[in-house]
């Protein structure tokens, strides 16, 4: 079963087209005899390498590009600077007020029920998921959202699963506003950590942990028996595995295209105009992003509920990962590139360096061959 | 981060054109330090290797850590002089001068066997025997007339690989 790879063997599988996608410049042509030139001559290999160096695919995906200064005229820099004062003075304010009263409320009411009501009533639930739906109809109140939502809300049946791309954590209370989803997450250190254990736990999660390499069949295990269960939350994953800025779409892991339900597909786009939602986590801390947020004058994005898709006869689960983000990155106007998101964290692994290695040791020696 | 460019001057600029023999335009450089900057993540005014292995397509490349030893702790300037081989404008002088040196990457001033046999290893890894890169080398070395037993040097190299048509070219994103 494909759960019992070890790690490094897992990214390979979860990488098939790379090789087609990366130069391989470095083949020779017809066999011909080999002289000391072809040995000698490097060139191409230095080119790629120089290459990469100069400019990446990869670091592209997480690069957040400054926005043109506009404000550089003598008209333009007053109204600008009212617009600081503006956004930092009174909406700013305003906007923490809202969300400080709102978490005061929901605080209270959570607790209330949280305590109060039994383990397993029914009513329980419900409230906790309305009380969650509201808190995050908060947050999304505190950056003024324009959130536009295209296409059929999602339901509550089992056997289905919701794959978004991932671009911030605030893609998880947009989508959450709408519809109280289960999540697949990382833990997070500090406050954003007490949140998700206390409130998000109520929804019905699944913690992973990218640096464990035995977590992915914990994990998998997990995910098959939330889908079954009637009364879970629908699931909702982001097969990116981590946050890109939103002008492309990175490598879909496959783990949610081979637990045998329904994929319903959601595209995120954020317009730029307004603010930039990526999330650096490098870069800059949760809190951080969200004054951000909150300094801006709107966050604007749209949200495609996507045709539900199953996977076809005779597709494996990575033809079907990368089918469904290319559904995701034509809806969104996104740029689709095979790397996994992953090798912000991990090195590549060696292997794919040993498939340019074995072509060009097979060449030279079938050229030895020639007389 | 705030524009980058702010950060160079035009005299800076200028300088690093000089040294660069002027392969680069003005832009060419500007966006170059963008992406040195970007790359050197924690603004100590060199990349470490580290960063460069942070670039997938890079720590795939088979001569990667040939290269590393090269490139690690330059600064912007002889960043750029590096890079220079590659642009259209270098000579096919100059880019053999740099595979000359990728070879040669202890800097003694000849490429001795073992040096060769270092780079056919990364190139072609587990697919060929120590034994038959040997084997190899020594006949293609015989056939061009040198043998395995005398280094070779700048104008052999120069000799051997000086073809018309030689690209070994990369071009600079400017925005």
């Amino acid at each position: 079963m494909a759960g019992l790879a070890t790690s490094s063997a897992e990214m390979d599988l979860d990488r098939p087209n790379i090789d087609e996608y990366l130069t391989v410049e470095s083949i020779r042509e017809a066999p011909k005899k080999l002289h000391l030139r072809d040995l000698l001559d490097i060139s191409p290999t230095l080119k790629e390498a120089a290459g990469a160096i100069v400019d990446d695919s990869f670091t592209r995906c997480f690069k957040s590009n400054p926005s043109e200064p506009w404000n550089w005229n003598i008209y333009l820099f007053p109204l600008w600077c009212l617009g600081v004062v503006i956004r930092y003075g009174i909406l700013f304010p305003f906007r923490v007020i809202i969300l400080v009263a709102g978490w005061i409320v929901f605080f209270a009411a959570f607790s209330l029920v949280h305590f109060l009501l039994g383990e397993h009533n029914k009513w329980k639930r419900e409230i906790e998921r309305k009380l969650v739906e509201m808190i995050c109809s908060v947050f999304v109140a505190s950056w003024t959202a324009v959130i536009k939502y295209h296409g059929p809300r999602p339901s509550m049946r089992p056997q289905q699963v919701f794959v978004a791309n991932h671009t911030s954590m605030i893609d998880f209370i947009i989508l959450e506003q709408m519809t109280a989803f289960a999540v697949i997450m990382q833990k997070h250190p500090g406050w954003v950590g007490f949140i998700q254990k206390i409130i998000v736990e109520s929804l019905g999660c699944i913690w992973f942990n990218r640096t464990e390499a035995k977590d992915r069949e914990i994990v998998a295990r997990k995910l098959r028996e939330h889908i079954q269960g009637v009364d879970n939350n629908p699931l909702l994953i982001f097969p990116e595995g981590t946050c890109v800025n939103n002008h492309y779409t990175v490598m879909f892991k496959k783990g949610a295209f081979e637990l045998g339900c329904a994929v319903c597909p959601v595209a995120i786009k954020y317009n730029k105009i307004f603010v930039d939602a990526f999330w650096n986590s490098k870069k800059q801390s949760f809190t951080m992003h969200l004054v951000q947020l909150m300094t801006s004058w709107a966050v604007v994005c749209d949200v495609w509920y996507l045709e539900p898709q199953y996977i076809r006869p005779g597709e494996t689960p990575i033809e079907f990962a990368e089918r469904v983000q290319e559904m995701i990155s034509v809806r969104a106007g996104l740029k689709k590139v095979p790397w996994d998101g992953y090798l912000k964290y991990f090195r590549p692994s060696p292997k794919l360096i040993e498939r340019k290695q074995q072509i060009f040791a097979e060449s030279v020696l079938q050229r030895l061959e020639e007389k | 981060m705030g524009n980058a460019s702010s950060m160079l001057t035009q005299y800076d600029i200028e300088e690093v054109q000089e040294h660069c023999h002027y392969f680069f335009s003005q832009q060419e450089i500007v966006a170059l330090y963008n992406r040195f900057c970007q790359l050197d993540r924690s603004a100590k005014g060199f990349i470490s290797s580290d960063e460069f292995l942070s670039i997938p397509e890079f720590s795939l490349n088979p001569l990667s850590q040939r290269l590393l030893k090269m490139v690690d702790g330059l600064n912007f300037k002889v960043f750029v002089a590096f890079l220079s081989a590659f642009s259209p404008l270098a000579t096919v002088p100059q880019k053999i001068e740099l595979i000359f040196k990728v070879y040669d990457v202890d800097g003694k001033g000849r490429v001795t066997f073992k040096d060769l046999m270092e780079v056919l290893g990364d190139l072609t890894g587990s697919f060929m025997s120590e034994e038959q890169r040997e084997i190899v080398l020594s006949q293609v070395l015989k056939e061009a007339g040198y043998s395995r037993d005398s280094p070779l040097l700048l104008e052999d190299f120069m000799k051997v690989l000086c073809k018309p048509g030689m690209t070994m070219e990369v071009e600079v994103p400017v925005d």
